[in-house]
């Protein structure tokens, strides 16, 4: 995928042993369906990997370039939108509207980019935010495009996914799980190129100080507007999955709330990792799913759990176990310094 | 005006590289830089001096492009860079360290000076996502030209470290390379010397040195006296945002106008009695 060979080979046998974790990894989550499992876990399984996206579209601007997007779930909404309003009222095939979604959403990321990207840091976010609001009202009230209050129903599945899923002997929602995640696999392997590359470099030193970028001859605008695309881009991939797997749309799924989950996932999970942004719904929409039962009462978990995640882990679930490798790493050479003056 | 033999990587010691016009910004009802012409010259070490507040950290700036003039131009190579973006300015040949160690720390030394090459890379994100040969070719050259940028440095052996483990010096150093893989005809140090004990300040002087002797043209800020007079063969003063004096060490430091300056400064700040002392004293044996 990339390669860091050259002066740091600790770093690429490192990376190395990383591509083999996210294949096992993947390999695990490709199996599941083989074992019949219930609905439920698929389910659960599917809405992980939409969120995980999602996670991973906000990494892009938050954790690798340092921009806090606030109307993240307004691409989200967008490009769900789009898939229904394609499929169900202009007839058009999943797999041709989906693509326009993403292309779509890249578009309305550029031009949200040319005017947000004017302020910077809370203003940044504050003005997304508005914007973000902004989706999610005029989804709720152009009745004639969107559905309005009503929202947009029966969107069918994928065409052919039912099909191909009897065929190799699964149910339609093991379609939709194998579909989700081959998204999620694309999602993954488009972050971790755009991280590992020329570009993604450039954005790290945008999030370690703007103006030193600036004079390092980075152009801080452009590279925060591909940024924006990507991110936007990957949020509406991820509503298309959303809309034919629930094959019902509300306005809500494009507010501020989901913008705050997702940010709340990939906080926990793990800000600027590679595997934060899975860890922290696979971790989170699971308990949150487990801790449906005390309905009411489900917050008075949640929250101090929440607190205590803040308290011992800031960076993050993915930045703790990386804080652990450090230590370790810094352990070896301080011994190897030790033996050198003995 | 129009200096065309400027402009390619070869420039022969002392034709003009850079020269400013009325050069001025202000900031509110503050000049801070007021109406400034200058000349560096090609190929040699001019440092720009002045008592604190002089506005020299200001006309960096507005050289390097990171502040935009109010009044004047600035030629460099002989095509007019006033209104370009800070990148730009980096992309047409001049690239800058800052007074501070700034650089990212939590990154390699690599790292640092392979975002130094960026803008001489094309590569984009679509290039990133397919994985172009652009994109590998480009990543290739990045980081060749960081390992010769921290060659030139003499730090290539630490290539691996993360940037914020090395010591003071070390870090300016990494600041340098920064700046020297972007391939520059003009290096700006903004005071290369700050918070670096005598030793390291004589090894940096040694750097300096060579890379003049390679063929770059350096200029900088710088408030060690000693290192200015023995290190620059070109001098400015700046005092309230204006030019006082400007010529070689031994010229300036006997005008009258560069002495009252310091002097005059010399009840205000106790940094600015060594200064003196420099300027005055040591200067003819320089």
């Amino acid at each position: 995928m990339l390669s860091n060979a050259g002066a740091n080979s600790a770093g690429a046998a490192r990376f190395k042993l990383g591509t083999w974790g996210w294949v096992a990894v993947f390999v695990l989550a490709a199996l599941v369906p083989l074992f019949g499992p219930s609905g439920y876990l698929l389910d659960i399984g599917v809405n992980i990997m939409i969120y995980a996206m999602l996670a991973y579209g906000m990494n892009v601007l938050l954790g690798y370039t340092g921009q806090l997007p606030l109307a993240h779930a307004g691409f989200f909404g967008i490009g769900a939108y789009t898939v229904g309003i394609l499929t169900l009222k202009a007839g058009w095939s999943f797999w041709l509207a989906w693509p326009v979604a993403v292309a779509l959403c890249a578009v309305l990321g550029l031009l949200l980019g040319l005017v947000a990207f004017r302020t910077k840091g809370d203003a940044f976010s504050i003005f997304t935010l508005g914007v973000g609001v902004i989706i999610m009202l005029v989804i709720n009230k152009w009745d004639a495009l969107t559905g309005g209050n009503e929202g947009l129903n029966g969107i069918n599945p994928p065409a052919g996914l039912e099909a191909l899923s009897k065929g190799v002997g699964l149910k339609l929602s093991a379609g939709f799980y194998y579909l989700a995640l081959i998204a999620l696999i694309l999602t993954v392997l488009a972050v971790a190129r755009a991280r590992g590359s020329v570009f993604g470099r450039s954005l790290i030193a945008i999030r370690g100080g703007e103006d030193l970028a600036r004079s390092a001859g980075i152009d801080v605008f452009t590279h925060k507007l591909r940024a924006m695309m990507l991110s936007t881009a990957i949020a509406g991939f991820a509503g298309g999955v959303y809309a034919v797997y629930v094959g019902f749309l509300g306005s809500a799924s494009a507010g501020p709330a989901m913008t705050f989950t997702v940010l709340l996932y990939l906080l926990a999970g793990g800000l600027g990792t590679l595997a934060g942004p899975l860890i922290g719904p696979a971790l989170l929409y699971t308990l949150t799913q487990s801790l449906k039962g005390l309905q009411d009462y489900q917050y008075i978990v949640f929250g101090p759990l929440l607190v205590l995640l803040i308290m011992f882990a800031p960076q993050g679930l993915a930045g703790l176990w990386m804080k652990a490798q450090a230590r370790r790493e810094l352990a070896a050479v301080t011994g190897k310094k030790g033996a050198e003056r003995a | 005006m129009l200096d065309s033999s400027v402009g390619t990587g070869s420039n022969s010691v002392g034709t003009e590289l850079l020269r400013v016009e009325g050069l001025g910004i202000r900031f509110g009802g503050l000049h801070a830089v007021k109406d400034v012409t200058a000349t560096i010259p090609a190929g040699q070490i001019t440092a720009i001096i002045g008592p604190n507040g002089a506005g020299k950290s200001t006309f960096f700036n507005l050289i390097s492009g990171f502040y935009k003039p109010t009044t004047g131009r600035i030629i460099f190579g002989g095509e007019d860079i006033t209104r370009l973006k800070t990148h730009e300015v980096v992309a047409s040949g001049m690239a800058r360290t800052f007074q501070t160690t700034t650089i990212y720390k939590e990154l390699s030394v690599l790292e640092n000076a392979m975002i130094g090459h960026r803008v001489r890379t094309r590569a984009g994100l679509l290039d990133a996502l397919l994985r172009t040969g652009r994109e590998r070719k480009d990543e290739q050259e990045s980081r060749d030209a960081a390992l010769t940028a921290l060659t030139r440095v003499g730090i290539a052996a630490h290539a691996g470290r993360p940037a914020g483990a090395m010591t003071q010096e070390g870090q300016k150093r990494v600041g340098i390379a920064m700046a020297l893989a972007s391939n520059p005809k003009l290096l700006l140090l903004d005071e290369p010397a700050a918070g670096m004990n005598p030793e390291e300040t004589v090894s940096l002087m040694a750097l300096i040195r060579e890379l003049v002797a390679g063929g770059l043209t350096v200029t900088l800020v710088e408030h060690k006296m000693s290192l200015v007079m023995s290190l620059a063969d070109h001098i400015l003063v700046l005092h309230h945002g204006q030019k006082i004096s400007e010529g070689v060490p031994a010229q300036v430091s006997r005008d009258p106008a560069v002495i009252e300056a310091y002097l005059g400064s010399h009840a205000h700040g106790g940094q600015m009695g060594q200064a003196t002392v420099a300027a005055t004293g040591e200067a003819p044996h320089a």
